[in-house]
């Protein structure tokens, strides 16, 4: 390990999550809270109420200027240039070889302007990767992770919640933002105006915002979101929360699901892969070959027939014969049996189809399903 | 924080053991705090002969499976079927309704006191 990755990070709550009792853990570097009282509990809340999180360890990068959409265009696998203005879009960025160097989302803040919001672990390679292909592109490519805090509000509640704190005149804005939409907004916290960046985004399956704030502002604002909620039932949740979540949901996590060693297609991620737009991008070669290849194997669903939960690398087998790997696993809090995503071979991911999952030398049932595990009802 | 009973001995691997015959024997509040919410138990039969510091059962939380270590040896006279019908009972009461089987000793693996037990582990005596 460098002498840089060892260092501990921060986010400007931290002392925050002290107050609160949180017990952390680290996440590419970062001291981030796991969970506050029980994960279950938050779970639960985000499904029933709402849950705030501190999500600050992920990376902000600003690519503005007049050739940013046609820059990322070639930089990502996407056509971000078709973004409009205040859309955001989910996209890959891959190496030449067809490898995910991360998942990430873009937001369209101007023609020009996009801010770019890599993993917290992959942050510094994303900025790399992007300064590094701007070589020819009128762009400027700008980190400004170490700046800029991340909070979500998640949860049915979670419109109830921000109005608390957002200016009357901007209410509209709030509970009329689309899906994968953002837009400044005029918060009041603790009696001072500040305006905001606010995303209707998230990572749990519900719906949610996220709210980009400079770190200077960061507890003013998460203080007054704890507050502001607690007629809303919201509470303080973690990073197992968080991951329950996002599994239920049928989400990947970068570092389980996706890697430089995993093919999009194979990942079910074809569909952000836009082959027909014009020109270069990285990765396009090895993109194509990939999907005239087809897949030899698929991530797919599984659902625990019994109490017992599959885990991360554990082997998926079908009569006897290893036939895949689980790459996420845990006993689903929402719906009361074990849920899994593995990359299994591709004869074996129809619907319905039995396997089983070695669980420390014993074979466990388990069963394809469609994702997600989850879906809230709109 | 975590809380350690001193009225009770712990294994190394973190099962209390009470001063009954047949002994009780439980998860202390240390492990199962560091496993967050517990959500299976696999225990030993009754009538089943258990051997000190070999596993005899599991525990699954959200996050992670644990093996549970046998503290002593002997016979399983009782489970407690409330703590596999709600595992939770390991997070909320680890001392109390917690508890998770007892044995008739028929020989006791290395205990520590709960002295030592905190010590080294970390967690409030009580």
């Amino acid at each position: 390990m460098s002498a840089e990755t060892a260092t501990k990070q921060y986010t400007a709550l931290y002392e925050e999550h002290q107050k609160l009792g949180a017990s952390f853990t680290d996440f590419g570097g970062w001291q981030m809270p796991l969970k506050y009282q029980s994960e279950l509990a938050e779970h639960h809340a985000v499904r029933q109420a709402a849950g705030l999180f501190d999500l600050s360890h992920m990376g902000e990068v600003w690519v503005t200027g007049p050739d940013a959409g046609k820059f990322l265009d070639f930089a990502l696998v996407s056509r971000l240039s078709a973004v409009a203005v205040g859309k955001a879009k989910y996209s890959l960025i891959c190496n030449e070889d067809g490898g995910i160097i991360d998942d990430l989302i873009s937001y369209r803040r101007a023609e020009e302007k996009f801010l770019v919001v890599p993993n917290a672990g992959n942050a510094k390679a994303v900025a790399e990767a992007l300064a590094e292909r701007a070589g020819d592109f009128d762009v400027t490519v700008e980190d400004v992770t170490a700046s800029i805090s991340l909070v979500a509000v998640q949860g049915p509640n979670s419109v109830a919640i921000l109005k608390q704190l957002v200016a009357a005149a901007d209410h509209a804005v709030v509970t009329e933002m689309k899906y994968y939409a953002a837009d400044e907004v005029h918060f009041t916290v603790s009696g001072a105006p500040l305006r905001l960046l606010l995303a209707r985004t998230g990572y749990t399956g519900e719906d949610g915002f996220e709210i980009y704030v400079p770190n200077e502002n960061a507890a003013s604002l998460w203080s007054a979101l704890l507050s502001a909620g607690k007629d809303f039932d919201l509470v303080p949740a973690g990073l197992a929360a968080r991951d329950s979540l996002r599994l239920e949901a049928g989400m990947p996590l970068y570092g389980n699901e996706l890697s430089l060693e995993v093919s999009p297609y194979d990942a079910g991620l074809g569909p952000i892969v836009a082959l027909k737009k014009e020109g270069e991008f990285v990765g396009r070669a090895a993109l194509e070959a990939q999907k005239e290849r087809g897949s030899k194997r698929k991530l797919v669903g599984l659902k625990g027939l019994g109490r017992r939960a599959a885990r991360s690398h554990y082997p998926v087998s079908k009569d006897g014969q290893t036939v895949g790997e689980v790459t996420s696993g845990q006993p689903s809090p929402t719906l009361g049996y074990p849920v899994a995503l593995a990359y299994v071979d591709i004869e074996h991911i129809e619907p319905g189809t039995r396997l089983d999952v070695d669980l420390r030398g014993k074979p466990e049932p388990f069963e394809v399903v469609a994702l997600p595990f989850y879906k809230r009802d709109k | 924080m975590s809380t350690v009973l001193s009225n009770l001995r712990y294994s190394e691997e973190h099962e209390w053991v009470d001063a009954s015959s047949p002994v009780k024997v439980g998860l202390s509040q240390v492990a199962t705090d560091a496993l967050g919410d517990v959500v299976y138990v696999d225990l030993p039969e009754v009538g089943s002969t258990i051997t000190a510091g070999e596993t005899c059962g599991e525990v699954e939380s959200t996050k992670s499976v644990s093996d549970i270590y046998a503290p002593v040896s002997g016979e399983i006279t009782e489970v407690n079927q409330a703590a596999i019908d709600d595992p939770a009972l390991l997070n909320s009461d680890p001392y109390g309704k917690g508890w998770l089987f007892t044995v008739n000793v028929s020989e006791e693996g290395p205990l520590l006191s709960a002295e030592d037990y905190s010590s080294k582990n970390g967690g409030e005596l009580s």
